[in-house]
This record gives structure tokens, sequence and C-alpha cells, in this order.
């Protein structure tokens, strides 16, 4: 019979579970239903008491590693965390959200245990057994996949499940003990690489991709970088949008042409990039090959400006397309917004 | 002060992300349509850690390069008569399959083993550099699981950015959620960097460096060792395309105002 863990961590407050931890949750409380297994769920928090009060409603076994040095997601300890909690739940499937904490770990743990790992998961599946779907060669091939051996990690993607909403009460949780190893690495923060400008917004409705067209020359002969830049931030601006770049515009930089200040390696998307996922999305001055199109996979509702009307976003990848020039269509939606705003 | 690293770059071989990928399922399992034909080039992400670890070892001097990867020999004699052209290192090739569906558990093992005896490698200078995911199976795993085997616990995944200080020790940033880096300070090597893009642009070919690196390579591929890749209980339920496909509008005949006025209605902001 399987047993399942879901492996959890606190949030950036410390005083929450994380929301892609919360949506591991659902993913194991609806896999232990189906199996008829029973479910236990490991945090990884400096106080973890106060991150699962959330979770009573699960009715799972609870346990937790807690301490200062689980303030920080640092490999060394995380690892020894995560096995410890394996170890104490004595797991054949452990369902582990795909945060960077955890994809950091999950591998070293699997090893640890003598187990296997599968990553990116979407959908976990089967009837008899457990099948989990995922996507390979960045997101152009779909896969189902199962494994015969146990134990099994597998790491789900964000937004793949519905986030755990249950209402705070206390909880019992069984602190498991762990021995920390010598650390040499210490984590010292975070740092914004936009200078005050956040334009990676993973929970917006909308993503704004901006293609190689803007910083080209415009029909007056000239590069207008300055304009394109304003337009852009503007309508981010307006909408709570998250702004994500072809490799060729962010590319830019480093060949001397003329960059959009605010755009770094983080904000691209496709083929070596980032595959986020967002209700809408609005492309602008992007052609559509296919690698860009990978960045698009999980967009719900997509449309494109582009002067090209044979670009690869008119062959079934955009819902719609409007052949025009995105310099004079972005300068009117900007206005459209602000004055709806007044 | 400069610091004498071993670096050691993990990195494998795919088909150019510009081809047209069509999956077949074979008596070995599932692949790609004509994989073996598909112009290859070095996995992307990958190729940045390499030109990071050779800027690295060009700052460092006395520092040793070595590039790592398993593919089918003939695939990575065409992809390195581009590579080699790039940055200068010592490849280590191990003959074994091309894609993204044999097991990364037993890619790390054959990787592992290989890094194990390098000849004149000391794993107290070592870093162990690779992509934080490959462009085939994208698992994220393959680094974590070698330096686990190599009983590395300093590792960072998503890595932008190393900076070395003169007393050995290193700070790295991370990729992390909502567009932000985190930022560590490790004391020194050995340690595991699985690179995002980094910050550097990909070098120029320089025929020298080309030169010079062939001379190593020919016969290093020659002599490469045949890995068998174990499926480990992994077994596909299906392989196929994404099926959806969009009924898209080309809109070519509204002026940018009736355009922008539908967006907005779009948006509903």
């Amino acid at each position: 019979m399987e047993s399942i863990l879901v492996l959890t961590h606190a949030d950036e407050s410390g005083s929450a579970l994380s929301k892609a931890s919360l949506e591991a949750v659902t993913a194991g409380k609806e896999l232990a239903v189906r199996l008829s297994v029973p479910l236990t769920i490991g945090i990884i928090a400096v106080d973890a008491v106060a991150t699962a009060s959330s979770l009573a409603s699960t009715g799972a076994r609870l346990i937790a590693v807690s301490g200062e040095a689980f303030a920080q997601a640092r490999y060394a300890s995380d690892v020894v965390a995560a096995e410890a909690l394996c170890r104490a739940a004595k797991a054949t499937i452990v369902l582990a959200p795909g945060t960077s904490r955890f994809t950091r770990v999950a591998a070293g743990v699997a090893h640890r245990l003598g187990g296997f790992i599968d990553t990116h998961i979407t959908a976990l599946g089967g009837t008899q057994t457990v099948e989990a779907t995922r996507w390979f060669y960045r997101q152009r091939v779909e896969a189902v996949i199962s494994r015969s051996t146990r134990p099994w990690f597998l790491l789900l993607d964000a937004g793949t499940h519905a986030a755990f909403a249950g209402e705070n009460q206390p909880v019992q949780i069984e602190q498991v003990t762990v021995t920390l190893p010598a650390l040499r690495t210490t984590v010292s923060g975070f740092r914004t690489p936009q200078q005050g400008q956040q334009t990676i917004r993973p929970d917006a409705k909308m993503l704004f991709v901006a293609g190689a067209g803007w910083t080209k020359k415009q029909p007056d002969g000239e590069v207008h970088a300055a304009e394109a830049g304003e337009l852009i931030l503007g309508f981010l601006h307006a909408t709570g949008a998250s702004l994500g770049s072809s490799k060729s515009l962010v590319d830019q930089g480093g060949e001397g042409e003329s960059v959009l200040p605010f755009l770094t390696h983080m904000n691209q998307i496709g083929q070596t990039g980032s595959t986020p996922r967002h209700a809408k999305g609005l492309s602008t001055c992007c052609h559509g090959e296919e690698p860009h199109v990978v960045g698009w996979r999980f967009i719900g509702d997509r449309r494109a400006i582009s002067l090209d009307p044979n670009c690869g976003w008119t062959r079934g990848k955009a819902d719609v397309v409007y052949v025009a020039d995105a310099f004079p269509v972005m300068a009117k939606v900007n206005a459209l917004l602000e004055a709806k705003k007044k | 002060m400069a610091n004498i690293l071993h670096i050691v770059v993990c990195a494998g071989i795919v088909s150019d992300p510009l081809q047209t990928l069509e999956p077949v399922t074979g008596p070995a399992g599932p692949g790609l349509k004509n994989e073996m034909v598909l112009p290859a080039v070095l996995d992307p992400w990958a190729a940045c850690a390499l030109y990071e670890a050779a800027a690295l070892a060009s700052k460092n001097p006395g520092s040793k390069l070595w590039l790592v990867s398993l593919g089918p020999k003939a695939k990575l004699q065409q992809v390195m008569m581009t590579v080699a052209q790039k940055v200068p290192f010592e490849l280590v090739p191990i003959d074994g399959p091309i894609g993204g569906f044999p097991d990364a558990h037993s890619t790390a093992a054959v990787l592992a083993e290989t890094i194990a005896v390098l000849p004149g490698l000391d794993k107290t200078k070592l870093l162990l550099f690779g992509g934080w995911e490959s462009d085939t199976r994208g698992a994220s795993v393959t680094l974590q699981l070698v330096g686990e085997r190599l009983g590395i616990s300093d590792q960072f995944q998503g890595v932008d950015e190393i900076s070395l200080r003169d007393d050995g020790s290193f700070e790295v940033l991370e990729r992390v959620e909502g567009g932000k880096h985190q930022v560590s300070v490790c004391a020194g090597t050995p340690a595991v960097l699985g690179w995002a893009t980094g910050n550097l642009a990909e070098p120029r070919n320089n025929p020298q460096v080309g030169m010079a690196n062939m001379r190593t390579i020919m016969p290093a591929l020659a002599k490469a060792k045949a890995a068998k890749i174990e499926p480990n209980g992994l077994s596909y339920v299906s392989v196929s395309l994404p099926k959806q496909q969009r009924d898209t509008r080309v809109v070519k005949d509204l002026s940018a105002d009736q355009i922008a006025a539908e967006l907005v209605e779009w948006i509903g902001a």
C-alpha cells in the first residue's frame, strides 16, 4: 500500500505556508482519497505550528522540522530536514511543490533515500497506479509517466492545483529532530535585478511580452527605444501585468544595440526562459518561432500585435492577431486605460 | 589573489530548438523522429555554464576546465566542431543516448562515476557546473544528483552570477520566485552550480582556440566509453504533441484606435 507525504515549507513571512505548498496539499489530499491511503504533511519552517493552523481540516498526520536554521532556503540544511521528514513518514510517494527551495534539494533527498524523482508534474492520474503528466523538450512534447520504484518523489508545477484553504484551528504537530552538518553557506538576503522596478509578477492575470521589434528601426528610420520603454512600463503600471521578453530582445544588451534598461534575462520566456502561467497574454513585436511559442504554453487567452501577417502566431497559436504597428496601438491602449481610471 | 579552480561542466547535446519535434515510440521506448539526423547544439543553459566557467578559469590562472558530455559519439563530434571554437576546455565524452526520455538518475550515476576518476582533478577545488535544466528532459535534477554522488552539500540552482573572493569564498545569485535573486555566500569549493543564463554573451568563434581544443577532442572521442542508461522503473504511458490548435482570428483592417478599444475591453481593466 502506498503512503503519501506532502512536503511543504513556509513562505517569506515565515508565518504561513507558501501558496505552492498549499497547492501540493490539495494534490496530496486528492491522491490519498483516490488511492484510499494515509496522508502525512511535512513542514519545514522556523515555527511550524504558526504555519500549520490552516491544515487542521486536512485530517492528515502533521510532522515538522523547525528552527532558525530553516528560515533560510539552503541546500545543506533543507536536504537534511526533508530527508528526516521522509524517513519519519515512511512515505512511498512524496509530493512537493516545485518552488525554488524544493527544486534545489528534492533530487538530493530522493538520492539519500534510495528513491527516484520526477519534476515539473502538471497532473496526477491513473486508476490502480500513480501516473504523472509532465512536459519534455521545453513544453513541446507531453508525456504521462509511471515508476515502479519507491520512494517516488514528484515535484508539482505551481498553478496546477488549487491552493488548499482550511479554517485556522489548533493543530497537533510531531516535531522531528535533525542534526545539521557544519553549514558552509549563509543566505544573506534577496536582490531584485530591476532598479526599483519589479516587472516580473507571477500572480498577475496577464503576461505582456515584448519582442525585439520594439528596439528596431521604425518607419521614420530611427530607433525609439526610450519611447518603447515608456509605453511598456506605462502598460504594466496601468494593468499590473507581468513582463516577459523574447531572448533576442534581452540579448541585444550584450550586442551593443539599443536596449530596454528594465529587461534582464529573468524576463525571458520561451526555450531558454520561463514558461509562466497567466490567464491572458499579449504579445507585441515578437515573431512566432516555435521556441518562442514554448513560453506561451500555459497562457490561457492569447492575443498578439504583429506587423507580419504570416507570423507564426497566425498559425493556430494565438486567439487573435492584430496586424498593426504596436507603437501607436499601445499608446492608445495606455491612454484609454488611464482615462478609465480617472 | 587568484584561486586555483577545477571546474567541471556537465553539458548534454540537444536537437536544435528551431527544429520541429515529433515523438515516436520504438522498441527502446520513446524518442524523437529522425533524432539522429536532426541538427544538434550544446544544451543552451549548460552552454551558459561553460562560458561562465571559461571566464572564471581565465581570471584564475592555474585553473582547469573539463567539459563532460554524454551523447552519441557522432553527434558529440558534430557539436564540438562549433563549441570547440568558443572557449578552451578538455572534453570528456561519454558515448550514450541522446534525448530527454532516458532516466536522469542513471545519467547522473554515469556522470558522477566519470568525474570521480578524472585524472588530475582535485575535488577540494571542484566547482561542478551545468545548466539548471536541460532543453530535453528539463528536470533540474541531474546536476544535483551528481553532486550528491560526489558528496557535495553546497549546491545552488538557477545561478546567474558567482563572485569569487580572495579568501576562496564566493557569493552566488540564484533565481527564486518573483523575479528576484537569493544571495548566498559559500565558504569555498567544492560546490555545485546549476546555471540559468548568467550574464555573459556567447563568445565569438576563435579558430585558434578551436584548433587547440580539437587536438585533444578527437582522441578523446575515439576513446569515449559507452554508457548504458537503466530506466530505474520509469515507464512511459503516453508521449504526444500538444493537441491544442487555436482558431486564430487575424485582424488586418482595424485602425490603431479600434484595436486599442478592443484590447482594453478584452483586458477588462
